[in-house]
Parts: C-alpha cells; structure tokens; sequence
C-alpha cells in the first residue's frame, strides 16, 4: 500500500523550550500510506517532535513539508483541516463533553457529524452505547478508544499517535494496535511514537530511534529491533553482562 | 398573601436581573477559566452609554438598545480578550484575578472621567404605564420584562451550548486548549465570542438594572457582588443553579426588604444579605480535591538579608527626609505612603508566598484601627499589640471555614466577609457579648489617639511620618524573616502544589490558618496607625471597594516581595495624589491609573518591582556611583534643611540624583549585565542547553577535581 512520495517530511528540525534546545537537527520522512514508528526512551525529545509536526509548536529552525508544501507556522486547526490528525500523548478527549460532543468537535475539519459518528462507531461499538456519557467519566482505556475514533473519523490523511499504550492494560493496548494495523491496511499514513516498541514494531513499515534530541538510527522495524535496548539502556547492558 | 406575593415579584425581577449578569460571569468563567470581578463594570458602562444615548442624545430606544447591546458590549469583550486576558496564559490565579479587578477599577474610572459623578441621570423604567395583574397583585411592564429576558436569556444559552458547534467548542476550549485546535477549532476566536457574549448579557442586566437605582458608576459595578453569589450556586459552572441561585437571592432580598423592621441595624443586615448568602454557600458547596502543580511563569527570588536592611535604612531615611521638608498638609496627604504599605505587606505571606487570595485587607484593618480607638486611650503602645492579636484571631476564625477553599472561591469568600463587615457589622450599634461591651464606629466615626510612647507623643504628621517609615522597615524585615525561614519554604510548598505537600505530611490547615492570622494581624497594625493618622476613622475608610487598589498595586509591584508591598503604597499614597494635583485632566488619568496597570500586568506578572530592580543594577554594580549617591542625597537634603531652596527644587534633585548615577554608571560599566552566551554556561546547565558532550564530562570532572571518568554516554 506505502508509496515513495513523501506526504510529511521533517528536514533539518531543531526545536527548543526557551533556552533549552531539544531537538537537533532531526529528518523523518511519512510517505504515503505507510507506517512510521518512532521509538526512544523517556526524554527523547518525541512528543516534542509531534509537536513540531502538527503545528503546536514551531521550530527554531529547519522544515515541515506536508504534500510538498512548507508548513513551518501553519495553526494546528489549519492543519487539521487539511488532513493531519494528531491524537495526543495521555487521554487526548475532552473530559466535560460527552462522547458525542468529543465527536462533534471534529466537524470542524468540514466533515458532517453523520459520518464522522459512523466511522467512530463502526470501529469503537461500544463507544455507541456511550454516547452521552461525560468522556472524563469513562475507564482509560475507552477515552483512548475516543481520542482514536475522534482522530480517524475524519479520514485523514497522516495520523500522528502519540503513546497510545500510556496507562493501559496490555490487551487494551493490543486491541488498539489491532486497529492501527487495520488503518494502515486502508492507506492513512500514520507516525506513531511509542516507548514499548513490541507494540508497535509489528505494524510499523519504518522505524526511527530517537535519543537526546536526534534520531541515532532509522531503518526497518527488523534491523532496528536489536538496537533497541542499546538506544534505551546506553551501554549498561553490556557493563551489567546483559541481564536485566 | 397579597404583601407576599407582591414582594415576590419584586424579588423575581430583581433575581432575573441577578441572573442575567450572573450567567455571563459563568460563561466567560466556563469558556476562559478566568472569573470576571468587571463583569458588573461592563454592565455599568453599557448603561450609561444607554443613558447617553436614549436620555441624553434622545435616539430612539431600539437605537439605543442596538449600540449598547450588538455593538458596544460585544467590542468590549473583544478588546478584553485579545488585549487583556491572551497575555495571562501561565500566569497564577491571583494574577488573573488582579487582572480582572484592574478592569474594573479602570472602567469605573473611565466612567467616572466621561460622564461627572454627582449629577442625577435618572433612565425611566421600560413598559411604563403598562400593568399586569396576578392575583389581586400588580405587576410592572418593567418586571415581566425583565422575567422574560432572563428565560430567553436562559434558554438561548442552554441550547447554545449543548446543540451548537460553537457552544461545544466554547466548553471545549476550556478542557484543552491545544485539543481543541488539534480538532480544527480556532480557540482565539472562540475565547473571543465568550467574551463578547459575557459582556453582552453584562450590558442587559446593567440596562434592565438602571431604572431601579441610581446612575452611579461605583454602585453599579457592585451589584455584581449580589451575582457572585448567584454563580457560585451554580458553582461556576451550571447555568440551571445559578438562574435558580439568583432568583433565590432577588427574593430573600425582597422579603428582608419587605418584613424586616426598619431599625438601624437591620437595614445593614439586608445590604450585606446577598454577601452573607454567598459566604454561606460557600462554605456548604462541595470542595474541590488538593490542587497539584500548575504551571507558572511567576517568581519571585529569596530576598538577601543585605538587600533588606539596606531597603529598611532606605524606608526610614526617606520616612525622615519627608517628615523634614513636606508642609503639615503634605506630610498629612503623603504620610499615608508607609501606612498603606503595611497594609499592602500583609497581602505579601499570604498572596505571595502562600497562594492564598483574600479580599478583606482592609477590613482587619479597619478591625485593627477599631482596637486601637477603643484600647489605646491616650496613645497606648500596648493596644498596637492588640490591634495585632485580635484581628489575627478574627482572620483565624474566618479562615477556619474558609480554609477548605482555594482560588477564586477563596477571594469571593473573603469578599463576602469584607462586604458583610462593611455594610452590616460597622454599622451596628453598640452592643454587649456577654459581660463584654462591645464599641464599633458609634454609627459614625470613632476617634483615635496618636500614638504615645514612654510620653512621647507622635502627634504631629511629620513625627508620625517618621513613626510609620519605622514600623513599615521592621515590618519588612520581618516579613522578609518569614521568606527565609522553614515556615516561609513551607508557604511557598502549599503555594506550589497542595497535593504534593499534603503527601509529604505538611500540615495544610495549621499552615493555611497561620498564614491567615499573620496576615490579618500586620493588617490590623497597619490600620491602628492609619487609623493614628487619620485621627477619626469611620466605615467608609475600611470598605471592600477601597481595599481592592491595595492587593491591585501589590501584585503590579510584585506580590512576592516586600518592595512590592512599598510600590503600592507609594503609587496609590505618593504619586496619584500628585497627578491630581496637576489638574482636572491628570486627576482623571490618576483615577485611570490603577486599572491600566492592573490589566498590563499579563506582560509581567513578576511586578515592576523587579524591573525598577534592575534599571538600578548598573549602580550596585559600580561602587563610585553609591558612594556618589551617599555624598549627593544627604547633602541636598541638608541645604534644603538650610533653606538654600525649595521643595520645588529639592524633590526634582532628589529624584533626579539616582538617575545621574545610572547613567553615570552605565557608562562606565556598559549597562545591564548580559545573560550568558552558550560558552559561559554554567557547569549545572550543560546537557540541558545542548546535548550532554564526552567534553562535558571532561569539563565537569576537571572543575569537580575527579579524576575517573565513571559514567558512561551512550553515543
């Protein structure tokens, strides 16, 4: 399904809170229709780089390109309307709006409730049955099957997951994954960032690694899976006979 | 039955108005989470700008109507929202807070300038003539008016904002901001039509309002007080409860109007009704739990004991320089500098430090200055210990119920105190408690001695100048003991995270309750010397409205630190009466003053007491220009003394040495001290301000003297 034509495309990031600067000169590329993950330990400077992709945050310097076009600065309701759906890092719902109210806010992105309502309890059923109850009411798991039902319902074009498996039963999070690959399957392209990299290494066509604000390794999900605990552990492995 | 129903009407009308403008504070408070003190202000300048219109110009009334309502409202809502409330992003409660009384302060002020107080405008009621009959009883065109705004009012806003798209991004906003626009929505658009809605409805209530009290911009904006009740049934957040919590307060006002008997203590009681109301709900309404960590672009540095002692001799020497060269009268108007500096101090611990927002500054002064009026016969000293203990334990005993709040149900709860006191308590007569004879205001004023130590009389205002200049400079110093100590860490602690400190083991309610008694007690200090000051002191001098330019300037000086607390007594006691005595233009710039500054301080809400910090910096820096300094003030203090000139000459030398050493030492020196560049980061930066490097660790190991390198980097 993944093409070669770049649909996002980081170049050259560097980002910085105030003073501090996290992001050093960072490239990724989404093409069309695939599926990128981006692993790294806490810190990394990941969900900074979301940031920067989806608008909530400019860069100091360098380019974001999304379907060849420059987008360094664009609002983030703007590129919501033009296809990049961002489900944020924790429970990425409004807790005092009711299911359908969640959902309503994405007819923002000129898609009528009707569909977007459809779409979203087509996949998540059970959302259905709750659709009037207040969204910070529900278990962690069905805010995070909302917060993915409000960003896929409007079909976008990249989707950009950040820490789905955060707090989550690992079946829940296995049932979320199940959805991704699916998504995947129907050509959104998708970047997701991850710190439990078995989850999302299976749905994965590209994988990055990211430490101290620069990605140290790219490539595909099984040349990357042996580096894995290098990147998250330094060298302790080895100097602790690689136990752990 | 026919009284009953009668004063029900009344109370109906009266709480549908309540409704109206209650309904906009929760809008405003549920869609930008910042609760609007000038809600009522805003109600207050729609009306005139009515009265200007229908009454004054004689434009026909739907003309009237339209441009207050659809035009003039919805642009001051907008103009708050993109010129105000954006810069508050990451700034405290408090500071929002502040922000909103500034507002209000300043459009009192602005009103006060375009249109004169004192001349009667009267607007006739709306419908005249026209009746309706319930039951034996009349009702106005005006009342059922009224009613019926107040349930479309309802209505329309109910249905806006659970079937609109607006209206759900409106709550939305409120939950994320950044989620809300990840969604498509623009939140900068949607905060702006909160406001303008806001102001509207705050427009409707004042209109409605007017024909039923006078045209007064001070009174006008104070009704809202009856509204904050209202809201808070609704807790904020309920537009059902809060209609339904307005309509109750219209009517319990109306009843005690209607049965209570005329005497004087009484008719006190149904002024400070809705006050006390909104005390009670307030302790009965659910608590919030602990709040965690907020994020917040506010500090404020430890203060050095140098740095205070030299402010302290500063405060004193000026306090002496003042006492020997102002006339009686002058020493008299800007004698009160030092004083409402104390009562500005109070605010420092419990604002500054410990997070806590209270309202009722003035009040524990006014409860001080009462103490020392009733005690201090003959000057006692030991009466100013009085006026210490006993209004830190009325603080105490009101902080009790009030400690389960926080934030801005804090503030409203310490309004309603304070509003309770003023309308109601320093009225009443005398009366006993017990075996104790308890003496307020005599139902006017109260005389109080000056201050008579070891038969040192300070009866005169330059000696009192000189008194006061001492008792703030020591009241500073120990302030500044509270910051440095275990007790002012535990304070800043509660501030930052109650949640946090509670699970450490720290004592919330003991800390809270002490905070509050300290506070309350330097207060009743400040206003027994006010009160030494001022000679008879009456309710008016304590009052709510006047206490709120107090906590105002302290925050616009900086909260957080003593230099602060003497910034707000310098601005409201020094440099305001002096605008107004450069003419009627001045005088109105003066009233305009507090308020600007309220509302600029988004920008910069560490206070200006840092930035004038630092505009001074290149001469603490450059020991020439402060011993230049000691030789030039002294000595044209002194040929002042010896009659060489005048004050018009002395003040402008005055003011003008320390700038002559800032730029003298700027010159010198090269300015401010510039922040460093990324070579000359300090060691505990490195691996923050760019990734942690082999040559970091060499760096750090060399500067620390160890020779092993022991930790690995991962490439």
């Amino acid at each position: 399904m993944s093409t070669q034509t770049p649909l996002l495309e980081l170049s050259g990031i560097h980002a910085a809170y105030d003073r501090i600067e996290v992001l050093f000169d960072v490239n990724l590329v989404v093409n069309e229709g695939s599926v990128v993950a981006l692993l790294g330990p806490n810190g990394a400077g990941k969900t900074t780089l979301l940031k920067v992709a989806c608008g909530l945050m400019s860069p100091i310097s360098g380019d974001v390109l999304y379907a060849g076009k420059r987008v360094n600065g664009t609002r983030p309701e703007e590129l919501a309307r033009r296809g990049i759906s961002m489900v944020p890092e924790g429970r990425g719902v409004f807790p005092n709006l009711s299911v359908r109210e969640n959902l309503k806010m994405m007819t923002y992105t000129g898609v009528p409730l009707s569909q977007i309502e459809e779409i979203a309890f087509g996949r998540f059923p059970r959302l259905a049955e709750r659709s009037r109850q207040l969204a910070g009411t529900m278990s962690g798991g069905e805010q995070q099957m909302l917060a993915m039902a409000r960003g896929l319902a409007t079909n976008p074009a990249v989707l950009i997951l950040d820490e789905l498996s955060m707090g989550l039963a690992p079946i829940i999070v296995e049932e979320l994954y199940e959805i991704v690959a699916q998504v995947a399957r129907s050509g959104v392209s998708i970047l997701v960032v991850e710190q439990f990299a078995s989850s999302v290494l299976g749905v994965a066509d590209r994988a990055a690694i990211m430490v101290h604000g620069r990605i140290v390794r790219d490539g595909t999900p099984a040349e990357l899976e042996s580096e894995l605990s290098h990147a998250y552990l330094g060298n302790q492995q080895e100097s602790s006979g690689g136990e752990l | 039955m026919d009284k009953f129903l009668t004063f029900t009407i009344v109370g109906l009308s009266t709480g549908a108005i309540y409704a109206i403008i209650a309904s906009g504070l929760v809008l405003t408070y549920t869609t930008t989470g910042i609760f609007n003190f000038a809600q009522g202000a805003i109600g207050m300048l729609c009306a005139f700008a009515f009265w200007q219109m229908y009454i004054a110009w004689e434009w026909p009334l739907w003309l009237a109507l339209l441009l207050s309502l659809l035009v003039l409202a919805p642009l001051i809502g907008a103009f708050i929202d993109t010129a105000i409330m954006r810069g508050l992003e990451d700034t405290t409660e408090v500071t929002r807070l502040v922000v909103s009384i500034g507002l209000l302060v300043g459009l009192i002020g602005l009103a006060n300038w375009i249109w004169k107080p004192g001349v009667s405008r009267n607007v006739p009621a709306f419908f005249s003539g026209h009746y309706f009959s319930l039951a034996d009883t009349r009702v106005t065109g005006q009342q059922l008016a009224t009613i019926a705004v107040a349930v479309i009012v309802a209505l329309s806003l109910w249905l806006f904002l659970r079937l609109t798209r607006t209206g759900v991004a409106m709550r939305a906003v409120v939950d994320d901001r950044a989620l809300a626009s990840l969604n498509g929505a623009r939140p900068n658009r949607v905060s702006m039509l909160a406001w303008a809605m806001g102001c509207t409805l705050a427009g409707i209530g004042g209109i409605l309002i007017v024909p039923n009290v006078a045209l007064d911009a001070g009174t006008l904006s104070l009704l809202i007080v009856n509204a904050y009740a209202a809201a808070i049934i609704g807790r904020l957040r309920s537009l059902p409860l809060t209609f339904l919590g307005a309509l109750i307060l219209g009517c319990t006002e109306a009843y005690l109007s209607g049965y209570l008997k005329s005497t004087p203590n009484l008719a006190g009681l149904r002024l400070a009704a809705p006050a006390i109301l909104l005390f009670i709900v307030l302790l009965v309404i659910p608590t919030s739990r602990l709040r965690g960590r907020r994020q917040s672009r506010e500090f404020f540095p430890m203060p050095s004991w140098s740095g205070t002692f030299v402010f302290a001799g500063c405060v004193v020497f000026s306090g002496v320089v003042l006492a020997t060269t102002l006339s009686n009268s002058d020493a008299v108007t800007y004698g009160r500098i030092f004083a409402v500096g104390i009562l500005a101090l109070s605010l420092v611990p419990l604002v500054g430090f410990a997070g806590q927002i209270s309202l009722a500054t003035l009040s524990f002064a006014g409860i001080g200055a009462l103490v020392f009026g009733h005690l201090g016969a003959g000057g006692n000293p030991l009466a100013l210990v009085l006026a210490f203990v006993i209004p830190a334990a009325v603080g105490a005993l009101i902080a009790l119920p009030a400690l389960r709040l926080s934030g801005i149900y804090l503030a409203l709860g310490t309004a309603g105190f304070a509003v309770a006191l003023d309308r109601w308590i320093f009225n009443l007569a005398d009366f006993n408690i017990g075996p104790v004879h308890i003496s307020l205001f005599e139902l006017g004023s109260t005389e109080v001695a000056p201050l008579n130590i070891f038969g040192y009389s300070f009866n005169t205002p330059s000696r009192q100048m000189v008194l006061v200049s001492v008792a703030f400079a020591v009241l500073s110093i120990a302030v500044v003991g509270v910051r440095r100590s275990a007790y002012g860490r535990r304070l800043l602690a509660m501030k930052s995270s109650e949640a946090a400190c509670a699970t450490l083991g720290l004592n919330l309610v003991g800390t809270k309750l002490t905070v509050f008694a300290l506070s309350a007690g330097i207060s009743g200090v400040g206003g027994a010397i006010l009160g030494t000051q001022l000679r008879s002191i009456s309710p008016q001098n304590f009052d709510f409205v006047s206490g709120l330019p107090v906590l105002l300037l302290t925050v616009v000086g900086g909260i957080g630190a003593v230099g602060g607390a003497l910034f707000a007594g310098v601005s409201l006691m020094g440099i305001l009466p002096l605008l107004a005595l450069l003419g009627v233009f001045f005088a109105n710039v003066a009233g305009l003053l507090p308020g600007i500054a309220g509302v600029g301080l988004g920008r910069n809400p560490n206070g200006s007491i840092h930035d004038i910090r630092d505009g001074f910096e290149p001469i603490i820096r450059y020991r020439p220009a402060i011993i230049w300094l000691a030789i030039v003030i002294p000595a044209v203090w002194i040929l002042r003394l010896a009659g060489i000139y005048g004050n018009a000459v002395f003040f402008p030398l005055l003011v003008l040495s320390p700038v002559v050493a800032v730029i003298f030492a700027t010159l010198k020196i090269g300015g401010v001290e510039q922040t460093p560049t990324v070579e000359e980061i300090p060691l505990e930066w490195k691996g923050f301000i760019e990734p942690w490097k082999e040559s970091d660790l060499i760096e750090l190991d060399a500067a620390l003297g160890i020779n092993e390198v022991s930790i690995h980097v991962a490439p």
